[in-house]
Formats: structure tokens, sequence, C-alpha cells
């Protein structure tokens, strides 16, 4: 619990611990900064394994003086070890997936939203709001209904009915603007100005992003406190891509683990990949775009964290790469097929660039990869239809051998 | 031609408390030089080396200029400018 200010990555003024998120001298993003001169690795380590059976096992870590109670407590996730996508790949590596759509709401976005709204009460504010592509909608929406916190979700009209509908349950506000992602947002930021509320994406957002770490200290955990040499991780603001690159460096830098930071490795959907066109390009700032994909999770042409996540990459030795429509729908079949796990498009956006990697023979023989599933496939249905047959028959033995005959029936 | 500047909550420490800024000009660079004539500190807030800093961002009547023409974005008089930190969402 030690938790110090928040300090801009820019120009590293600091600031008080309260709502706010942009720097006054020069516009830069604010990050929580901590005070770790009192822990230690062996102390931290045995409460973690004595704590919660979800993120806030890891409260040391995380930007409160005490621990908040949360209902909804998302994580502790399951890290699956995915040998027969492996051998589908033609990969001698151990590859492992880190399945996030086992989270309360069914996606990553729990884990930042359980730390907003925790702030977001600590702070007195009696409403939460946010810009979502539809899975920080369904989020913020539940975890305020579950603090009994008003809400206000605003998202692009045209989103998918299933995460429309997997939102307005909760009683939320929910708003469709006629417009992208990155007008919601503009609007979210226009409207944090005048209202008394606590978006978590936007005036509540250092503390927000901070919720991301977790995933990292979870693989770590998971993997015997030890890392993995390669992540690939879906990248729409690059928040996501660049917290987890923070925890595992702030638990090496603490003694926690030991090593090699990972080789990061961003995915992005062909139709709105500002970050991986940067990446290609040599720029150091995203040239936004106006998205146009089946991935409207990871649909945002004004990256926020652009240029960090470029740095990553690049730093770690990473790439960032994107795949179409096509590659999208069949990464996601591919997942299902070999590890049982159903995942949204953002994860066939990932699943597709670690076979556009293992393609290119960047994976080593032995190389301990994490592949980050972000978010459930019920939540993306239209990307799924026409994928398969089903056999319909009449309810008679002879129908049935008709409908297979020219199968091999498995013993 | 008078155009309104739109001044977030983070520079007003600059323009002594004010959220809107009436000056002239006709292309966005024009626009917010004037508005620095008015209020020097806003300058270095904001750009650096001529441009905008990497996360400041300006939008017309809604628009974001980087899908417009820059700073060489033209405004009209029924147009609002909008500064924006670049640091929200996802």
């Amino acid at each position: 619990m030690s938790v110090e200010s928040l300090k801009c990555k820019e120009c590293g003024a600091t600031y008080e611990l309260g709502a706010s998120y942009a720097c006054e001298n020069c516009f830069g993003p604010l990050e929580v900064t901590y005070d770790y001169s009192e822990l230690d690795a062996a102390g931290a380590k045995r409460r973690i394994q004595a704590g919660s059976q979800g993120i806030w096992r890891y409260d040391d870590f995380l930007p409160f003086t005490a621990r908040p109670k949360d209902p909804l407590e998302p994580g502790l996730t399951p890290l699956v070890r995915a040998d027969r996508l492996a051998e589908r790949l033609g990969l001698d590596a151990e590859i492992w997936v880190k399945n996030d759509a086992a989270n309360p709401t069914h996606s990553f976005k729990d884990r930042v939203v359980a730390v907003a709204v925790a702030k977001a009460l600590e702070l007195g504010f009696k409403t939460v709001a946010c810009a979502s592509t539809g899975n920080l909608a369904n989020a913020v929406a539940a975890h305020a209904a579950a603090a009994g916190l008003e809400s206000y979700v605003l998202v692009p009209a045209n989103l998918e009915e299933q995460k429309l509908l997997a939102t307005g349950i909760y009683g939320t506000n929910l708003v469709g603007v006629r417009g992208n992602y990155d007008d919601v947002n503009r609007l979210c930021t226009q409207l944090a100005e005048t209202r008394p509320w606590a978006f978590v994406n936007v005036n509540l957002r250092p503390y927000y992003a901070e919720g991301s770490k977790t995933l990292a200290y979870e693989t770590a955990e998971q993997l015997g406190w030890e890392l993995p040499d390669r992540v690939v991780c879906p990248i729409a603001s690059g928040s996501l891509f660049t917290k987890v690159a923070r925890g595992f460096q702030e638990w090496t830098d603490l003694g926690l683990i030991a090593g090699e930071q990972p080789v990061f490795n961003g995915a992005q959907a062909r139709g709105c990949s500002p970050v991986a066109t940067a990446f290609a390009e040599g720029w150091d700032v995203c040239k936004p775009q106006k998205p146009e994909t089946i991935a409207k999770s990871l649909a945002i042409g004004d990256p926020a964290d652009g240029p960090y996540a470029l740095e990553q990459a690049r730093n770690s030795g990473g790439a960032i790469d994107s795949v179409d429509d096509d590659e999208i729908r069949a990464g996601i079949r591919l997942l299902a097929e070999t590890t049982g796990i159903f995942t949204e498009t953002a994860g066939g956006v990932t699943v597709g660039v670690l076979a556009k990697l293992a393609e290119r023979g960047e994976i080593g023989a032995g190389e301990r990869v994490v592949l980050y599933i972000t978010g459930e496939g019920l939540k993306t249905l239209d990307a799924t239809r026409d994928s398969f047959q089903m056999h319909e028959i009449d309810p008679d033995l002879d129908s049935f051998e008709s409908a297979f005959e020219h199968q091999e029936v498995a013993a | 031609m008078a155009v309104t500047v739109k001044i977030p909550t983070q520079l007003r420490a600059a323009t002594n408390g004010d959220s809107e800024v009436e000056v002239s000009g006709s292309t966005v660079g024009e626009v917010l030089d004037a508005v620095f004539d008015a209020h020097g500190d806003l300058r270095e807030r904001i750009t650096q080396d001529g441009d905008l800093r990497r996360f400041v961002n300006v939008y017309v009547s809604g628009e974001d200029i980087r899908f417009q023409q820059g700073l060489d974005t033209a405004v009209g008089e029924s147009d609002e400018v909008t500064i924006l930190p670049a640091v929200a969402g996802g």
C-alpha cells in the first residue's frame, strides 16, 4: 500500500492523487507512482499467496491506501497450456492462453473498472461513466450496479447487439452516439469538464489503467513466479499493452521475479491499425484512422497510448502486426478448435497475429509465449455466423446415418 | 472574423480561468497564434517547435484537424475550435 502521486509521463510534473489525467504543462498523460522503498519481495509474495482469489491479492501494487470492498472481484482467470494450438501452427514452443473472458462481465475490462470504481467511491463520486467500444460498457454498468452508483455509458450506436444488451440490463443510462469510438471519446472528454462524474477512462484513467498490471502479475504467478519469453497482446488504445509491460518490469525491479523482460508483440485489426501502421513506417506517433473492422472492441482510430505502445514493442525487440477480417474469423475458429476457448473478435486478432509470427518463423523452439485473450465469443456472434454447418435431420436412425454416411465415425 | 476557441480545464490557469476565447483568424494556425497573443503562457503548453505537442488534439466543429489540413485547416465564422488532451479513452 505505497501509492504516492500522479506524475506526467512526458515532463515529470507531479500532482496530487485526485481525479485528473492530463498534465497542465504539456498535456502528457498522468500515471500513478508508488514508493516501494519499504516493500520486501518475500513479504509481498506471502501476502499475495494468502490474499483474495482475484485482483485484490495484488493490492500492494494498486493505487489505494486500504483494500477496497469489491463485490464483483475479477481476476485469477485461467492460464491454459495450448499444445494443440502450437501443433496446428507448427510451433515447437510453449504456448499459453490467458483466458480473460473468465471475468464477471467476460472481458479484461473488469480489472480496470474494479480499480476505477473503487477509486470513484474513495473520491466520493456518486456517478460513474465511460466512453466504450463495448466491453468497457458491460463492465462499467455491472460494477456501478454492484456498488450502488449511477452510471452513464456512451458507445457508438452501431455496436454489436450482444454488447448493447449486456450493458442495458444493469440499469445504466445507455447512450448510443451516432459516430465512431473517437467521436464518443471526444464527447466524453468534453462532458468530463462539466459533469461531476467519474469517467473511468477519462478523469480516472491513471487509476483505471493500473488495473491492467494485474494481468502481468497473474501471468508471472501462474507460471511459478517466472517471466514468459514473449507475449502477444491486442492493442486498441495501447493502455493494456503498456501496463502489462509495466507490471512485469515492476515485479522484476522489486525482486519478485527475475530474468529478461518478455518480447512484446502487439495485435491490431487491419481495418483499424494506426499503431501497426506507425510501427511499420517507423513513426513515433500514430496517424489517426477511421475504423472499418469487425473487431469493434479494438476500433480506436486515435489511440491515446499509441506512442508508448510503439516504444514498448521496439524496446522489447517485438513488433506490432495487423490481420484482416478473414484472418480474425480464422483466429477465433482456430482457438476454439484447439483449446475449447471461444473468444470474441479481439481474440481472433491476437490468435491471427500469433499465426503470422509462426509463419514468419519468429517464434523460437522452446519459447514460452503467452497469448492474452481479452474477451468472450458470445459477445460477437456475428463473426462466427456461417462458419460451420448444422446437420438438420428427422428424429430417426436412418436420417442420422444418411447425414453422416460419408464421415468416418470415431469409436 | 470572430472564432470561438474552447479552452480545456487543464489550460485555464493560463487564460485567467476563461473557458472560451474569442479571436480572429481563417486557419487553425492563425486562430491559435491569436490565442497565444492574448495568453502567452499557452504557446509553450500546447506547442513545441511550432507544432502541436503529441498529446494535444484540436477539432474544428467536432472534426479532428489531422483528418483535414492540420494547422492549415480553414476555420469559418460559425466554426468552433476545441482544444482537448489526447490522453483519454481505451
